[in-house]
């Protein structure tokens, strides 16, 4: 390879890359834990997704919208396909390896399978609306 | 993946498990797994599930596993 450094990149004065280098990569670790926490406590009930509600990217994204639908609740979503940093870092935040991931009150529910499970035990609409 | 191991595997941390591995996509490597214990009491189901994920993360993450359905069942 003739470039050594494949991140010299960043070094770049191109504006969209100067956008990237906004966060320190010394900072990263710390911000990063911060933007999740400030993200899974925004709303009470929050779901990290592929896609955006009405167009959800993945099956079982869009299945767990579905039931939040069916409940009737509101919820606020994050597309974790349009943040690399997030979609690592709620993996590692949360100790859970797939998406969407459902939080409640700033706890990690579950993703599609519980979810469902609790769905239609009749546990999950018991929790989200007391 | 053998299921003999991962059945073996889930035993070593959770001793009285009953543990039933299915393949779903015939590739050995897509597992549904349903663990029936004692240790699964008092505890949701997230933590349920995170207790077994812990147990096979070292499978999943060398790509032994790709993909589980993971069913718990509280050991009455």
């Amino acid at each position: 390879m003739s470039n050594e450094n494949p991140f010299n990149i960043l070094k770049s004065d191109t504006p969209e890359v100067k956008k990237r280098e906004a966060v320190k990569e010394s900072d990263k670790t710390g911000e990063l834990k911060e933007r999740i926490e400030r993200l899974i406590n925004s709303a009470p009930i929050f779901l990290f997704m592929k896609g955006q509600p009405d167009f959800p990217q993945c099956g079982f994204s869009s299945n767990v919208i579905g039931l939040l639908d069916n409940l009737g609740i509101e919820y606020k979503t994050f597309d974790i396909l349009s943040d690399m940093d997030i979609r690592q870092g709620v993996k590692d935040y949360a100790n859970w390896p797939t998406y969407p991931q459902l939080w409640f009150k700033g706890q990690l529910l579950g993703g599609n399978d519980i979810i469902s499970e609790m769905f239609h035990s009749g546990e999950l609409e018991k929790m989200l609306k007391a | 993946m053998d299921f003999e191991v991962v059945e073996n595997l889930i035993k070593e941390t959770l001793v009285d498990a009953e543990v039933q591995v299915t393949d779903l996509t015939g590739t050995m490597d897509h597992l549904g797994i349903t663990v029936t214990s004692k240790s699964f009491e008092g505890k949701m189901l997230i933590q349920q599930h995170q207790i077994l994920m812990d147990i096979l993360k070292p499978k999943l993450d060398s790509g032994e596993i790709h993909a589980v359905q993971l069913k718990t069942i509280v050991k009455p």
